[in-house]
């Protein structure tokens, strides 16, 4: 009897060691490289478990496990993959990490299968969705993963003439007569404004106009009131606005108040404030085939291509839409971040996504673009 | 804490000069900031002399029945003064120290960017100071001058009113910049304005379809006035397709904007900044 808890103890370590060995990477797992090597690793034997080894060996940068659960008939190589993984030129794919992935079938034969990945980022804006759908066959007795062909962005050398235009901020000193370097901060206005009620709380968004001959940096405050003229909640448009802002550049700004009751806002007090800043008109990014559409889950989706018209590179790109409805007012702002960079002359695929309230009532649109550039930041 | 300093000497000495009988003080109506003067008293043997005004509260041993000499340096800030005189009883008297000539105009004009072609849109405010910063009273005509290269857009004589005096001009029809002065005898004070062009006035576009995708161009963007509008500032282009729109928020560059679309379908280009519209252009299909 005493040596029979012993024995069922070791037992049932060895049999949870034995398990670990083989057990499948589970979705949702730790972020980053993983230590170590599993000594038996684990086999793709079905398509499930064997996208799910490929997803957490790249979530883990474990290139060559996950470059050998790549189909021989996908046309990569590792570098490319790892490029096209690990983000290139700064882009925003650069600084963020794998954090969980659910899939889901969606077709399967004794040889080939197709499922769509949803893939969990973390990123420094933020965490970001998105859907991936993967092709995986069957080679022998195991899966792999049939890694469609990479194309990543390369501009061919050359010279790309820039009429370069930038404002630079020149201030007196302290000993500068009284009233002799006053140069006024620039006019900037509301133009439009709407508060309505969504699913996670109060929302106030509109659009803001640079009415100035100059460059002006703006952010956007919004207090919201109750019937006594008391404060319940001050929040700021943070980064979904443009705040550099060219003359007569309008960008849309919505401030969420999560968790506000709707209900208990009578008032909402907006205060906009703008200041001098240095500026550049470059890069001009033009926003193509902009058109309302659905995305793989059928939610709806405003799409289209950033075109890069200048010479530098644009490291994180940053959509603002404002849709409007048939009387032009703006009933929603939606953002979005492009995870690759724009690079010179090229164009990139952007999409925002638009809640179902809306999505009907919306007749037309208006795109901005923010950028982020690590050679100015 | 000066000012406290001050207001309790004040006290002390108010209440002392209310309890004792005094001596005779004699001074004058009226002193120049910063010249000296004298104050006669009444009596004989020694005395304390309290000198209190603005900037200054000091303690001095006096002979009774002489003149006694207030420096130039303790009369620098005009205002009201009080001088008491205390030996076995005290005395007080006040006298009133004026601002002398103008040594400086202190000149604020708004805005520092205006656009062109607006009524009251330029104002201007002129406070003459004398040379111990004391603000100038005494009624005082000032001269205002606006001009730019191409014209005089003021010239205006106002009386101060309580030590200042003002303008208010509409702004003139070319931009550039506009040189302010206000003038008060030989001071002259300088301040500019940079006149802006106004909203663009006949937006027009040019374009055709390259090897790269649709060139664009406006032609010179310039305000009513026929200003060319501030470089930097948007125009948007639009391209309106079968079912797609592109939009370009293209700078103003040299008076002019440019962009460049994708659009290999037939589109209707359209150009719009602030609250111009401009014409449309019709692409065709690409070849």
């Amino acid at each position: 009897m005493k040596f029979t808890l012993g024995i069922a103890l070791a037992l049932a370590t060895a049999a949870l060691i034995f398990a670990g060995m083989f057990r499948s990477p589970a979705a949702g797992g730790a972020v980053g490289i993983a230590a170590g090597t599993p000594i038996l690793a684990p086999r793709g034997d079905s398509p499930e478990r064997a996208l799910s080894i490929l997803l957490a060996d790249l979530q883990r940068r474990n290139w060559p496990e996950a470059f050998s659960a790549i189909s021989k008939t996908s046309d990569v190589d590792r570098a490319s993959l790892i490029q096209e993984w690990m983000g290139t030129n700064g882009s925003l794919r650069a600084f963020s990490n794998l954090e969980s992935f659910d899939l889901r079938p969606m077709h399967a034969t004794a040889d080939d299968a197709q499922i769509r990945a949803h893939l969990r980022w973390t990123t420094p804006v933020g965490p970001i969705e998105g859907l991936k759908d993967f092709h995986l066959v069957r080679e022998g007795d195991v899966w792999r993963v049939v890694w469609p062909k990479i194309q990543l962005p390369s501009v061919p050398a050359q010279v790309v003439p820039v009429t370069y235009l930038r404002w630079d901020l020149v201030t007196g000193g302290s000993g500068d007569e009284w009233g002799s370097h006053n140069v006024d901060a620039p006019h900037v206005r509301i133009i439009s404004m709407n508060a309505v009620n969504s699913a996670s709380g109060a929302v106030v968004m509109g659009e803001v106009v640079n009415e100035d001959a100059i460059p002006a940096f703006v952010n956007v405050n919004a207090t919201l009131l109750d019937g006594n003229n008391s404060t319940i909640d001050e929040e700021s448009s943070f980064d979904r606005i443009a705040h550099v802002l060219l003359p007569k550049q309008v960008t849309p700004y919505r401030i969420d108040f999560p968790q506000i009751d709707p209900g208990r806002v009578k008032n909402v007090h907006m205060d906009v404030r703008a200041t001098l800043v240095p500026a550049s008109a470059d890069p001009v990014i033009g926003v193509m085939n902009q058109k309302m559409d659905a995305d793989a889950q059928g939610n709806h989706v405003l799409r289209g291509e950033l075109l890069n018209q200048s010479g530098q590179v644009v490291n994180i790109p940053h959509v603002i839409a404002s849709f409007y409805d048939g009387s032009g007012r703006v009933i929603w702002v939606s953002d979005g971040y492009v995870d690759q960079a724009l690079l010179p002359l090229s164009s990139e695929p952007f999409s925002v996504e638009v809640p179902r309230t809306v999505a009907d009532k919306i007749k037309s649109f208006h795109v901005v673009v923010n950028q982020y550039s690590l050679q100015r930041s | 804490m000066k000012l406290l300093l001050i207001s309790a000497f004040a006290f002390v000495f108010l209440a002392l000069v209310a309890v004792c009988g005094a001596q005779e003080i004699r001074v004058p109506a009226t002193v120049s900031a910063g010249v000296e003067t004298t104050i006669s008293t009444s009596g004989s043997g020694e005395g304390t002399l309290y000198l209190l005004g603005p900037g200054v509260a000091s303690k001095n041993q006096i002979s009774l029945g002489q003149e006694v000499r207030l420096r130039a340096d303790d009369l620098k800030h005009s205002g009201e003064y009080l001088v008491v005189v205390c030996s076995d009883s005290c005395r007080s008297a006040k006298f009133q120290v004026n601002s002398v000539q103008p040594a400086r105009v202190v000149f604020l004009v708004h805005p520092s960017r205006v656009p062109v072609g607006q009524p009251d849109a330029v104002s201007g405010v002129a406070v003459p100071f004398d040379e111990y910063g004391n603000l100038v009273v005494a009624p005082l005509t000032v001269n205002f001058r606006a001009s730019s290269a191409k014209e005089t857009l003021l010239q205006r004589s106002a009386r101060t009113q309580g030590g200042v005096s003002w303008f208010r001009a509409a702004s003139g029809k070319a931009a550039g910049p506009v040189q302010v002065d206000a003038s008060l005898d030989a001071l002259t004070a300088r301040r500019v304005v940079q006149q802006v062009a106004s909203e663009p006035c006949n937006l027009r576009i040019k374009g055709q379809r390259t090897a790269k995708g649709i060139i664009v161009e406006t032609e010179p963007v310039k305000d009513c006035s026929g200003n060319l509008v501030s470089d930097g500032t948007i125009v948007t282009f639009s391209a309106t397709g079968p079912g797609e729109r592109s939009t370009i928020d293209a700078p103003i560059k040299g008076g002019v904007a440019q962009a460049r679309i994708i659009a290999p379908e037939p589109v209707v280009v359209s150009v719009a900044s602030g609250v111009a519209m401009g014409n449309e252009l019709h692409i065709g299909a690409k070849p």
